[in-house]
């Protein structure tokens, strides 16, 4: 008995129905496409048949392919992912999917859209490790188990993708918020044992649209790739704000 | 201390009183609707309510509380509703905030000083 012929990728009869968002930050609408339906077929791989044999002026943005870089998310169902880990099969909707640039971020063309609210909020959020001394001849000894450490590590994987910031309502009521991942980011530093300006950190976040902003909706968390909960780590700023402006360190 | 606007510390501020009113509300009122339960049994009349809490320090000092957290608590929390609702930002928000702050205040010290 011969080993059956393996099916060709291509060779499947399924059709996929995609729609998918065509347009510039001043105007857009969804434009429809069918896409032949493929076993393990990703959200990218979707959008990149389309650009490759449908539409070869469609806009989106892609790196690594798998999951490392984050510039891949788009928002596929009304829901903000990476496309190149969602597969078909797991959000396709009665044939159907609809792929859509993140919100809450200006749209450059089509998929793409521009990131730089969101990092420059990573700046005004002032996330940069501030050494404790410039004498770096010893290693920090840093305690694993600590309470300390066990809360920055907890969010240290955030890899920047955006995904939790097109998520979040909070930013889309106040464009100024600061937003999930760069509150989250404050976070790891101010509980890093090494960073010699914690107060610091707080006073950043402790802004108008800083830490107090969130309502803790928790979409942040839901949503994120990478399963963080940066909803818990802008609960622990608002506590440790809470307690510097009782001792007057703000 | 300066409180500022923009730096963010009246935010602080604000966050912080509308949790510890939140706080005091919470007892409250359980205090209330336990007392409203058992004050309707036999019936409700402005006799029996006046009865209980005339001369009453302690039912004057409950809901005097009771007022001073709920003004705070409620004005903070319409700040920011119409903050977010309605893109009302800047002083303007503040002083409304503040007006329905000033005006529960004299409408519930009114209540609560015809009630005791």
């Amino acid at each position: 008995m011969s080993e059956p012929e393996p099916q060709s990728e291509t060779q499947s009869n399924r059709m996929l129905t995609v729609d998918i968002w065509r347009g510039d930050a001043e105007d857009g609408a969804f434009q429809t496409y069918e896409v032949p339906q493929m076993e393990s077929q990703t959200v990218l791989d979707v959008v990149t048949y389309i650009q490759r044999k449908l539409d070869p002026s469609l806009s989106y943005r892609f790196s690594c392919r798998v999951g490392m870089c984050g510039s891949c998310a788009m928002t596929v169902n009304g829901k903000p992912r990476w496309t190149c880990r969602s597969h078909v099969d797991s959000v396709v909707e009665n044939g159907r999917i609809q792929v859509a640039p993140l919100r809450n971020m200006p749209v450059i063309k089509d998929l793409a859209t521009d990131m730089s609210v969101f990092f420059d909020k990573w700046q005004k959020s002032k996330s940069q490790f501030v050494p404790t001394d410039g004498d770096a001849s010893e290693f920090a000894v840093v305690d694993p188990t600590s309470k300390e450490r066990k809360a920055a590590s907890a969010g240290i994987e955030c890899i920047g993708c955006g995904v939790c910031y097109a998520a979040c309502d909070v930013v889309e009521w106040n464009p100024d918020y600061l937003g999930p991942a760069a509150l989250n980011r404050a976070w790891t530093l101010v509980n890093d044992s090494r960073d010699g300006d914690a107060e610091g950190h707080l006073r950043a976040v402790a802004t108008d649209a800083g830490c107090h902003a969130c309502h803790s909706h928790q979409s942040c968390a839901r949503n994120c790739p990478t399963s963080l909960n940066p909803t818990a780590s802008i609960a622990g700023l608002k506590r440790k704000v809470f307690a510097a402006a009782l001792k007057g360190r703000l | 201390m300066k409180l500022g606007v923009r730096d963010g510390r009246l935010e602080v501020w604000l966050f912080i009183v509308q949790r510890l009113t939140a706080m005091v509300l919470g007892p409250l009122v359980i205090v209330h609707l336990a007392t409203m339960i058992y004050a309707i049994q036999g019936g409700l009349s402005a006799v029996e309510i006046m009865g209980r809490t005339q001369g009453s320090l302690v039912w004057g000092l409950v809901y005097g509380l009771f007022v001073t957290a709920a003004a705070f608590h409620g004005a903070i929390g319409l700040r920011q509703i119409a903050r977010e609702a309605l893109q009302w930002r800047g002083m303007t928000v503040n002083v409304a905030a503040l007006i329905f702050c000033l005006g529960i205040l004299c409408l519930g010290y009114q209540a609560v000083w015809a009630l005791v």
